[in-house]
């Protein structure tokens, strides 16, 4: 049985940061459609991880392929474009924008539209916004987010603006969505939902999750497979049965797994 | 009345430069103590095509517009790549304000450090008017624009506008383009009100002063630079009585306002918006 080729493929993923081997080598495959988990210790490498991915950081060493094509390198607007969007651990929203242009600017960015019939307000160029705008408000809807749409994004409440970050990143109209502790700061109830929200959200736009957490409930329900990373090395993968009887897994959680270094 | 009517158009034509620096230091969040070079390329530029070779001025105008644009592409292709790095156009532009002031004092076409004198006096209040007027329309647009958001994103957060699709590099360099077609344009208006122009006009003193009007005003408002502006040049005018006063009063204003308003006079908001129920609504948020 031949297995599909996976959405992304990552492949001896390596990464310096002076002295420091923030990634080492570091291997995995998110298979298309899942919900592919990523856990860790605190500084175990899961955020390089994101940041290489996504073009933030460039590898040391190492390939990352994206629909089979490498993307290791490339600048973060043509990663974006190639289809792949995240959420930002410590959450960088547009702060003084509104809602509604933080999700509205990412949606501008993919229009091709004409400079100078942009810049004399052609009523074709004040139409393409209008549609935009309603576009942006949809989406907004869909998280329901659309009664803050007026309102400044650094008004909301934090586990808000984790949602208006991830509306922002649908809107790029990625094939791959990732998500840095979605849950940081929840508490079970609202952790709950959001798991609710992240898998009606796989289904309505069609697009596979890769996600860090430390809720391991949230990664234990919804996520599949299951990858762990440990000082920037792959530690286990699998389903998360698998995962949870790893002796290895148990063992660096309880702060023992200092293999190497 | 008509020294009020000179007040108003130096106030009108200086809106207009604030107007560019506003959209790349307010909008784009990029810091820029030389956009007044820009000023000086337009009004070179123009008046040397009027006075020399008998351009028609609006031509002029759209010519010194563009030098000024082109120049600024020299500048900021090479400084503006640094990815979240802007500190090296800071400072090519602040060297580039000083390299055009030794330039134009040493050729022949720009007379020198004496000035070129006789410049036809074509800028009229209403011409002003207009220009002014299709500025902040521009601007306006721009700003609604695919590339005006893109600008706002940068501003905002630099990394976070990369992962909304935003290009980095490219949308820095248009919006400073943009900045500098206004600037240009200020320049050429001002060399054909002023019918003298000399190389010390267009230097950091100058570029502080647009700086200052864009900070003050509020950094991403459109208004609130242009408001500035005005009293800026109306001010210091209107206390010539006082002659030493007047460095005093333009000083005293700058200090009341960072401290009383460190987000400029207008914020990040327009003036539009004090009558509108938007406001109130953003207020009521805890
Ligand atoms: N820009 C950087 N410069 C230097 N060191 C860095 C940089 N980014 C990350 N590191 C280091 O790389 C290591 C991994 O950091 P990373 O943020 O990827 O961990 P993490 O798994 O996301 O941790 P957490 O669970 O706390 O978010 C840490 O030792 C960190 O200090
Ligand atoms: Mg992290």
């Amino acid at each position: 049985m031949t297995t599909p080729t996976p959405l992304l493929s990552v492949r001896g993923l390596t990464r310096d940061f002076g002295g420091i081997r923030a990634v080492d080598s570091f291997s995995f495959d998110v298979p298309e459609g899942s919900i592919t988990g990523i856990i860790g210790p605190n500084g175990a490498g899961k955020t390089t991880v994101f940041n290489l991915i996504t073009g933030v950081y460039r590898p040391t060493a190492g390939d990352i392929l994206f629909k089979g094509e490498p993307i290791g390198g490339h600048r973060p607007d043509r990663i974006v474009r190639a289809g792949i969007a995240r959420t930002f651990q410590n959450i960088r929203l547009f702060n003084r924008r509104s809602c509604l242009e933080n999700v509205l600017t990412p949606l501008l960015q993919r229009e091709k539209s004409n400079f100078f019939a942009a810049l004399a307000g052609t009523p074709s160029a004040r139409r393409t916004e209008r549609s935009l705008r309603e576009k942006a408000f949809d989406l907004l809807t869909s998280l329901g987010l659309d009664a803050f749409a007026p309102l400044q994004a650094n008004t909301l409440p934090y586990g808000l603006q984790r949602k208006l970050e991830i509306a922002r990143a649908l809107a790029t109209n990625p094939s791959l969505l990732l998500l840095d502790e979605p849950a940081a700061g929840m508490n079970p109830e609202e952790t709950r939902s959001l798991a609710r929200l992240i898998a009606e959200v796989r289904e309505k736009f069609n697009v596979t999750i890769l996600l860090i957490e430390h809720h391991m409930d949230l990664v234990m329900n919804i996520c599949s497979p299951v990858i762990v990373i440990n000082f920037g090395a792959l530690l286990a993968e699998g389903t998360p049965d698998e995962v949870r009887a790893n002796p290895d897994v148990v063992a660096a959680y309880l702060g023992k797994g200092r293999k190497g270094k | 009345m008509d020294y009020i009517l000179s007040i108003v158009v130096l106030a009108g034509i200086n809106m207009i430069a604030v107007l560019g620096l506003s959209i790349f230091t307010g909008f784009t969040g990029l810091f820029s103590l030389g956009h007044a070079a820009f000023v000086g390329v337009g009004a070179y530029t123009s008046a040397i095509l009027t006075y020399y070779y008998y351009v028609p001025f609006p031509l002029a105008l759209l010519a010194g517009s563009a030098a000024a644009g082109l120049v600024s592409l020299i500048i900021g292709i090479p400084t503006l790549r640094a990815k979240l790095r802007s500190d090296y156009f800071a400072i090519a532009i602040l060297g580039f304000g000083e390299a055009l002031r030794v330039i134009l004092e040493n050729l022949e076409i720009t007379n020198g450090a004496r000035g070129l004198p006789g410049i036809d006096s074509f800028t009229t209040l209403p011409i002003v008017i207009f220009c002014l007027g299709g500025g902040i329309l521009v601007a306006r647009n721009f700003l609604r624009s695919r590339w005006g958001a893109a600008c706002i994103a940068i501003r905002e957060d630099p990394i976070a506008a990369e992962m909304a699709g935003v290009r980095l590099f490219q949308t820095r360099l248009l919006s400073l383009v943009v900045s500098a077609v206004y600037c240009g344009l200020s320049g050429g208006l001002l060399a054909h009100f002023l019918s003298f122009i000399q190389p010390v006009m267009f230097t950091l003193i100058q570029s502080t002063q647009l700086l200052a009007a864009v900070i003050a005003g509020g950094m991403g408002s459109l208004s609130g630079p242009l408001i500035a502006s005005f009293v800026f040049i109306a001010l210091p005018e209107a206390l010539r009585v006082a002659q030493i006063w007047r460095l005093v009063a333009y000083g005293l204003l700058l200090v009341l306002i960072m401290v009383y308003r460190p987000q400029g006079l207008m914020g990040y908001s327009e003036i539009s918006s004090f009558f509108s129920k938007n406001r109130s609504r953003e207020r009521m948020q805890p």
